[in-house]
């Protein structure tokens, strides 16, 4: 398969391209910060997500979806990413649907119908340290009657306080690093015992620190098997990584695109400063680094659509390399605007808040970097 | 099966059946390499059997048409040729200026003569070609040059002086851009293609830091060339040594990389294991590899669908060059005190550090990094006054 967007594909991409910068603005970033919204999100944004069938991307058509890969799903991550949109996106309809598409039947009749409709959101509870390690799970799944019982503590969870549904990683056995024993749960939200602390992050987005508190919970509650949760993590994560970063090439591009504008408008010296050189080659160099990471990802996305086994090494390369790219986009950008770029008013500041929330979400550069390392046996 | 497929199962076959053993250990350097021409010397008789044998079908220019001596493939069938001469670690049949710069170029601008006589000699090494661009005080400023061909009715009468003429001492013809008139700095250059036993040219070796010479002082003293070895439009040659530097890019921005490259990390494990510092470097580097590598498919399969930004195999070589340096960089770190041995035999004649110091120049042949960034951001991101 060639590596660029199929006829189809760029239909989605102009669709969305449209669509999200209409709806879905740095302007409707600011009106959900400005107003303190307890979600850090619009419902009404996410309803016609759901009608624009966005929301249906990785479901099957039998179910409703539209059957379409990580591919489709970048492209539309990529504009949320560029025009830095809050979203439930990533949590609920790729990672959070990747997990549900290995689960049962009866759970997917009993979420993915909300989902579909932009009326259910889902969030994700895996992390249990303030990096990435989602190889090393304490928390505790007893079991209990006929299902069981949650004890422990989760971090860093997206939209934490604002889900109806939470996908909790827990351990029904084994020791905190074993791959053996983890098993993945759908917790619906207002249980007794689940207490929810929600704090709003740099980029206004509101994640919560979770404590499970005896959270009795059934056993059909069990997204695939008992202590064989780790294959669905990894699934979960691979989508959760590669659409983190889809989303980051968004941004990164997006800050490019503003700063190179600001350059050519902004006069000192008697010149627009994007006459000068020592700025030029610094602009040039950011292109040709967010070129590469564009390509990485979309190397990385089909790669898992065609089930390659390089898919894991691709995935991490492409996090790894779009978490510098963008990093450097953002912090040039800051730059080059000069003092304004330091102000609220300008949007620049924005794009670097988002992108460091988006390289800590499911793994940042030296993470993959080093599994990177690790993949290939060093 | 689909076509595809049958197509790469069959390639594969026939790669194993003919590809001999020799021609599939790594390449050693540029010594190592077939260049072809009328002087050349294989190194053994497999150099010579892969070279003819992969000519006769065609595949030394395996997307060039067929009444050309090229082997017709379309472009998913050339890539599957790539990817399985990559996976079977089938060194390349030929390695040519001929194939990755004036080939193109002719096919471009070529008339139906020139194309016909010119190129089934390239596909078949039969003429080692040089390139004749830079002058002492053209270089990045390439449009300066000086080197000037006089009219006189069915010929031109060439003088002038080269530099940084890479294999000149051994090249056969030569593709040089000439001034052909002297008021118009960009519309007054000429592409002339022409014998270097002609009267009158002479070449002087410029020795390298690496100690090695592979380009030349290239002089022309009232050197005779025939009108019909112009290519494309008289004064129009800038044309056509853009189209030709926009394939050289390409060329080298791929050198060493786009091959099947092992991991450098995973090669050099045990300096990995004994420093943490060299071994997240070694880490660092194989994401930005196979970065650049989708970057350069991505690039590839985009220039055959007509759909990439022509600007592209300048950001294509800045970033693929500045990568084999920072390679080097790490396999000299990697090596240690082995890798500083200049000339014995067990260090393959200084092979590292000779190579380490050859992929300094990537960053500067066939264009600056500085001149590419210039070329970024004029005609991609529209810079003002760049
Ligand atoms: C937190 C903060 C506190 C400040 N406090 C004070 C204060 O107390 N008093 C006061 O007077 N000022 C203050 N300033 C203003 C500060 O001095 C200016 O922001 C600074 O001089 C840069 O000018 P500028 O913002 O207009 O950027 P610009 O001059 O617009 O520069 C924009 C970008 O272009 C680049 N650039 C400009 N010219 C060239 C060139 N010739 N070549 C290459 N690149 C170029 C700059 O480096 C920058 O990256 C403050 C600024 C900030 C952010
Ligand atoms: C190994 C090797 C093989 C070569 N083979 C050939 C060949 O076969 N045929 C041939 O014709 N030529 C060949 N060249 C020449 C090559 O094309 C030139 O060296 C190259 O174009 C740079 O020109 P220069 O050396 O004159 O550097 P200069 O133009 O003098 O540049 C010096 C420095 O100034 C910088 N600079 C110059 N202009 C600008 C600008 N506008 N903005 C910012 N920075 C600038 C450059 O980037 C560089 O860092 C070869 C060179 C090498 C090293």
């Amino acid at each position: 398969m060639p590596l660029y967007h199929n006829d189809d594909q760029q239909m989605l991409a102009d669709a969305a391209q449209q669509f999200i910068a209409d709806k879905g603005s740095v302007a409707h970033l600011r009106e959900f910060r400005d107003k303190n919204c307890k979600d850090g999100f619009g419902h009404d944004l996410w309803r016609e997500f759901g009608e624009m069938g966005f929301n249906g991307i990785l479901v099957s058509e039998e179910e409703g979806g539209l059957g379409l890969g990580h591919q489709e799903a970048g492209i539309i991550l990529k504009e949320i990413g560029r025009n830095l949109t809050p979203s439930p996106f990533l949590t609920t309809a790729i990672a959070g649907i990747e997990a549900l598409n290995a689960g049962s039947k009866n759970l997917r009749e009993k979420y993915v119908p909300g989902i579909l409709a932009g009326e259910t959101v889902l969030s994700l509870a895996i992390e249990e340290h303030s990096k990435h390690r989602p190889d090393h799970i304490a928390m505790s799944a007893a079991r209990s009657g006929n299902g069981f019982k949650l004890n422990g503590a989760k971090k860093f969870v997206i939209h934490g306080g604002s889900s109806d549904m939470v996908i909790v990683a827990a351990r029904t056995a084994g020791g905190v690093n074993d791959r053996e024993g983890i098993t993945l749960f759908a917790v619906d939200k207002d249980v007794a015992g689940m207490e929810i602390n929600a704090v709003r992050l740099v980029d206004s987005a509101v994640a919560a620190h979770i404590n499970f508190n005896d959270v009795e919970i059934t056993a059909d509650a069990v997204i695939g098997e008992v202590d064989q949760g780790a294959d669905v993590l990894d699934r979960l994560l691979r989508a959760g990584r590669v659409g983190a970063a889809a989303e980051m090439v968004g941004v990164g591009q997006g800050a490019m695109d503003i700063t190179v504008n600001y350059i050519k408008e902004r006069k000192q010296f008697g010149r627009v400063i994007g006459e000068f050189q020592g700025l030029q080659h610094r602009m040039s160099h950011l292109y040709s680094e967010m070129q590469i990471a564009d390509a990485a990802v979309l190397k990385a996305q089909q790669l898992l659509d065609e089930g390659s086994e390089k898919a894991e090494l691709m995935i991490s390369v492409a996090k790894a390399k779009v978490g510098k790219a963008t990093n450097l986009s953002v912090r040039e950008g800051v730059q080059m605007h000069g003092g304004v770029g330091m102000t609220d008013e300008y949007d620049i500041g924005l794009y670097m808040k988002r992108d460091r929330a988006l390289s800590e979400f499911f793994g940042d550069a030296s993470y993959h970097v080093q599994r990177v390392a690790q993949i290939y046996g060093y | 099966m689909s076509d595809l497929e049958n197509f790469r199962a069959e390639t594969r076959a026939w790669l194993e059946a003919n590809c001999p053993a020799e021609m599939r250990l790594p390449i050693k350097g540029e010594d190592d390499m077939c260049w072809g021409g009328r002087n050349f010397k294989f190194k053994n008789d497999a150099q010579k059997l892969w070279l003819d044998t992969m000519a006769q079908r065609g595949w030394t220019v395996p997307d060039w048409p067929k009444e050309y001596g090229g082997g017709g493939l379309n472009p998913a069938e050339t890539k599957i040729l790539k990817q399985e001469m990559a996976s079977l670690k089938c060194r390349s049949p030929l390695s040519s200026f001929g194939i990755w710069m004036l080939g193109p170029a002719l096919l471009h601008f070529g008339t139906e003569e020139q194309k016909k006589h010119y190129l089934p000699q390239i596909a078949r090494g039969e003429i080692r070609w040089c390139q004749g661009y830079s002058e002492p005080g053209s270089g990045s400023d390439l449009v300066s040059l000086q080197t000037y061909g006089e009219d006189k009715g069915d010929h031109w009468v060439v003088n002038g002086q080269k530099v940084w003429t890479s294999y000149a001492d051994k090249a056969d013809w030569i593709f040089c851009l000439v001034r052909t008139d002297k008021n118009d700095k960009y519309k007054g250059i000429s592409f002339l293609l022409f014998d270097m036993e002609s009267e009158g040219v002479s070449t002087k070796p410029i020795k390298l830091i690496s100690g090695n010479s592979p380009f030349c002082e290239t002089f022309f003293d009232d050197v005779k060339v025939p009108k019909d070895q112009i290519v494309g439009e008289l004064n129009r040659g800038w044309d056509v040594a853009k189209y030709l530097l926009g394939h050289e890019r390409e060329m080298i921005s791929g050198g060493g990389l786009s091959a099947d490259m092992p991991s450098i990390g995973a090669a050099f494990a045990e300096v990995a294991e004994l420093d943490p510092i060299l071994r997240a470097e070694f880490a660092a580097f194989d994401v930005e590899t196979l970065a650049f590598r989708a970057m350069s498919e991505k690039f590839m399969d985009e220039l055959k669908a007509g759909k990439g930004h022509p600007a592209q195999p300048n950001m294509m070589k800045y970033a693929g060059t500045e990568l084999n340096k920072k390679r080097h960089e790490l396999i000299m770190a990697a090596g240690g005190s082995d890798a500083l041995e200049w000339e014995s035999e067990a260090s393959n004649h200084g092979a590292k550090p000779r190579g380490w110091l050859r992929t300094k120049a990537n960053s500067i042949e066939g264009g600056t990094s500085e001149i590419m960034l210039n070329v970024i951001s004029k005609r991609i991101l529209d810079l003002p006054g760049a």
